[in-house]
């Protein structure tokens, strides 16, 4: 029998692609359905998904909850272990459309919540780390639940199927995001779950990933000894928990962040100036577990802006472009052009080059 | 008793049309094999000195000798095998406790040899090292959970490092047990490659000081050749509890060993046994291994770190993460295979477990205590190839010590005699004649060159897995399958079958 991702790893190649608008002026899914649907030969149709922010103003100040359930049952076990740790203020059916290559879709719902207050006080954790647990919790102990994404004024909306009909499932042409991040999946052995397909996410973050990492068990092992637990086996899901990690807990800067996981070489680092050359060898020596390697291309997403990142020898392709107000990073530059035909600028990050563009007025991620 | 139940164990063949009665064999043999008979003008050995250290064959300029094992055979019998027989015969000779030198022997499984490693194919690009950068740098020593980082700068320094350009050292042999100019040439050599040797507890001769940077001074029960310069004279300290050939077991350097030289090292007087007691006397448990630790890095200004070396025990994990809260930056965990100049052929062929599974416990277990980060893992013991290394590596050790491999690549043949003190290649021996044999300059090329062919091959087999950083590798268990493994073993390595 085939067994379903997180009982076994499966390696992908992929299409990735993301829009953002700095001033934070939200537009709807269409143009990120026509870019990430041209690179449609890089996805096999066995998964695709979007991550989208600002889509939720009305409940922008409660955690949406997206989940997958195989059955009742587990959406019955969920829903009692949310009201213990949540106060849920709407529970809804997640709306899609009938698409005729989308097929055995899970029972899809959502949740706008905030923490219970006693539990919370009781927990002693603070607020995020509170969610961050409930989210481990479900995955790695409700069969049959998965949480899709658990962030604030954002939603992942993800399947199995090619990314614009996954979009179109999702009628994410009614939605209306600041920022948009896609991903067509080409997995080289699954029986295709829905958990499995991109974005991942935890909080606001979210990773869309293009690669296989070699690095991948000495990552996980890394991130388990702080309490993530890997259920799905993904590289995608390491790499988030990665930058929740670096970012949220260890409260680097992004940068440094960045150069934990795309790190110098030891060459570069010889000739870098003393006080630069202390700072990237300290990185090195305690952040050599977060070292990415592999090839891969990246876009993380989250509330502030999008950030994108190559493996530091370039094994994957990744392109950057601006026009007016707006950025967009792809795969190919191909997938750019089709919904802006005259950039501003277009270039092609260097390996290791983080592309990172937050919302105008932001300072740090 | 004047006669001996022991026969031969080898028979020394000579081509006589080849010998051209040179007598090179002669001069050669410490052990008194080869004579010259004047009279009959032929060459005559007493094979039951023989020890088989190819010494005569490798020099002999006509080739005409040849080393056989005696087919000699006692009756067939699983039980009472050759070597059982042989063993009680000079026991009942001498009334003593059985000697040998260097790792067990014995056929237990060689767990390197049960795992496999993999490559990328398609879905991820295998790196070419001749093409691309391939990282072995390697920083042994305590790591911080967290770097503090303000305004672009780190706001805590990091604990003294280790830094190694490949994830190799040369395992501690002290002066006493090998002769100074193999000393040296691991000195060089370490020197030369940019890694570590170590001097054991033999103290730090003064004729090497000038090789600290690359030099980790042991501090082991006989405290020999120990003071505050000693300390402070390399990069870091290494406190020895155990050894992988015998377990709970000290030391003896016979007292005639003990010449000019090493009585000046060792800071003992000459011709005096020096005695390295079982445990080290100031230290009857955890705690108390807490204050040499601390001792020690006081001594030194915490400006080098403290590595703790152990024998692979049953309970290795626990008393790991012991010593990884007791203040170590580095433990050197030492498995049954390691290598000895003199042990108790009992101890040695019965006390302690694989290095194979002692690595991977204690990563797991430091791991599961998520204090990981606090120590670095250096695996020692039987490391023969530079695959070795990297199965190492991938199991989570942070470096390897070889030693062994290393008198090897001088010259040892494994004869397994070093505790004679008649090493005929010049490197277990003390005798002048002897040590002059090995030339120093000649002897650290040679481990150079090896470390050098290692780096290519680990490179190679880094780029095939499609990394190109071998901290990448560290721990990295999914590139391991096992080979040949019940379910219970690939458990305790926490690896998967090969074809999962």
């Amino acid at each position: 029998m085939l067994r379903y991702e997180g009982k076994i790893r499966i390696p992908s190649g992929c299409a990735i692609s993301g829009i953002m608008n700095k001033k934070g002026q939200p537009f709807p899914g269409d143009d990120i359905i026509k870019s990430i649907a041209l690179m449609h030969d890089r996805s096999n149709g066995l998964g695709g998904g979007f991550a989208a922010y600002g889509i939720y103003p009305e409940y922008k100040d409660l955690y949406a909850i997206h989940m997958f359930y195989d059955h009742e049952g587990a959406k019955a076990d969920v829903e009692m272990f949310l009201n213990q740790h949540f106060k849920i203020e709407l529970s809804e059916r997640i709306p899609t459309r009938k698409v005729s290559s989308i097929k055995n879709p899970p029972i899809i719902w959502r949740y706008f919540a905030f923490p219970r207050g006693d539990k919370l006080a009781e927990a002693g954790l603070d607020e995020s780390e509170y969610v961050v647990r409930c989210v481990m919790r479900i995955n790695s102990d409700f069969e049959g639940a998965f949480v899709v994404s658990s962030g604030k004024n954002m939603g992942a909306f993800k399947a199995v199927g090619y990314p614009e009909d996954v979009g179109d499932f999702y009628m994410l042409d009614t939605y209306r995001a600041y920022i948009w991040t896609a991903h067509g999946r080409f997995p080289t052995n699954t029986p295709g779950w829905w958990g499995g397909a991109h974005p991942f996410t935890l909080l606001d973050w979210s990773v869309v990933h293009n690669g296989e990492i070699s690095s991948y068990d000495a990552n996980r092992r890394w991130l388990e000894m702080f309490g993530y637990k890997c259920t799905l086996q993904t590289d995608t899901e390491a790499i988030t928990y990665m930058f929740d990690l670096l970012i949220r807990r260890h409260r680097l800067p992004l940068e440094i962040a960045l150069t934990a996981m795309a790190a110098p070489l030891w060459d570069e680092i010889e000739r870098m100036e003393p006080e630069q050359q202390e700072l990237m060898i300290s990185i090195r020596a305690v952040y050599g577990s977060a070292l990415i390697n592999g090839p891969f291309s990246i876009i993380l997403g989250c509330k502030n802006g999008i950030i994108a990142l190559n493996d530091r020898i370039k094994l994957r392709p990744l392109t950057a472009a601006t026009k007016g107000d707006f950025v967009f990073i792809a795969s190919e530059e191909s997938a750019i052009r089709t919904v802006c035909p005259r950039p501003d600028a277009v270039w092609t990050p260097m390996g290791g080059e983080p592309v990172i563009a937050l919302l105008e007025g932001v300072e740090d991620i | 008793m004047s006669f001996s139940l022991l026969t031969p164990e080898f028979i020394v063949e000579r081509n006589d049309e080849r010998c051209i009665r040179c007598q090179v064999c002669v001069r050669q043999c410490a052990n008194l094999v080869h004579m010259y008979d004047q009279e009959e003008d032929r060459i005559v050995a007493d094979d039951s000195k023989c020890v088989n250290c190819h010494r005569c064959v490798a020099l002999c300029p006509t080739r005409a000798l040849t080393i056989r094992r005696n087919p000699l055979e006692f009756k067939e019998n699983a039980n009472w095998t050759t070597s059982a027989i042989r063993e009680i015969y000079k026991q009942a000779e001498t009334g003593g406790i059985l000697l040998t030198g260097m790792g067990n022997d014995r056929p237990y499984p060689v767990y390197w040899d049960h795992m496999l490693l993999n490559a990328s194919q398609v879905t991820n690009p295998s790196i070419d090292p001749l093409r691309e950068p391939m990282e072995l740098k390697t920083m042994l020593g305590r790591k911080p959970e967290v770097l503090n980082v303000e305004d672009g700068k780190v706001k805590e320094k990091l604990p003294p490092q280790l830094k190694l350009e490949i994830p190799v050292m040369f395992s501690a042999m002290s002066f006493g047990s090998i002769s100074f100019n193999t000393c040296q040439a691991l000195a060089m050599a370490a020197s030369e490659a940019g890694v570590m040797y170590n001097t054991g507890e033999g103290g730090l001769h003064k004729d090497l000081r000038k090789y600290g940077k690359n030099t980790i001074v042991q501090v082991a029960s006989g405290r020999f050749g120990v003071d505050v310069d000693y300390l402070q004279a390399g990069a870091a300290i290494e406190i020895k509890i155990g050894q992988g050939a015998k377990p709970g077991i000290g030391g003896h350097l016979p007292g005639e060993k003990v010449m000019a030289e090493i009585s000046q090292t060792r800071m003992i007087p000459i011709g005096s046994d020096a005695i390295s007691p079982a445990p080290h006397h100031d230290i009857y448990s955890i705690e108390d291994l807490r204050q040499l630790i601390y001792s020690l890095k006081e001594a030194t200004d915490y400006q080098k770190p403290v590595s703790v070396k152990i024998a692979a025990v049953h309970n290795v994990a626990a008393i790991c993460s012991g010593i990884a809260r007791a203040g170590a930056d580095i433990i050197a965990i030492d498995g049954f295979r390691g290598g000895t100049g003199a042990a108790p052929l009992r101890i040695r062929d019965n006390v302690g477990i694989p290095i194979e599974f002692a690595l991977a416990a204690v990563d797991t277990r430091l791991r599961e205590e998520g204090i990981r980060n606090q120590v670095s893992l250096v695996c020692a013991g039987g490391i023969r190839n530079s695959a070795d290394i990297i199965k190492a590596i991938a199991l989570g050790a942070d470096a390897v010590y070889i030693g062994q491999a290393a008198l090897i690549a001088i010259g040892c043949h494994m004869c397994q005699k070093c505790y004679t003190g008649k090493c005929n290649w010049g490197i277990a021996t003390q005798d002048p004649n002897l040590v002059k044999r090995l030339n120093p300059e000649i002897a650290a090329r040679r481990l150079i060159n090896l470390l050098h062919a290692w780096t290519h091959e680990m490179k190679e087999m880094l780029g095939g897995m499609g990394i190109n950083a071998i901290e990448s590798l560290k721990g990295n268990r999914l590139m391991l399958r096992g080979i040949g493994l019940t379910s219970r073993e690939l458990d305790i390595l926490g690896i998967k079958a090969a074809g999962e």
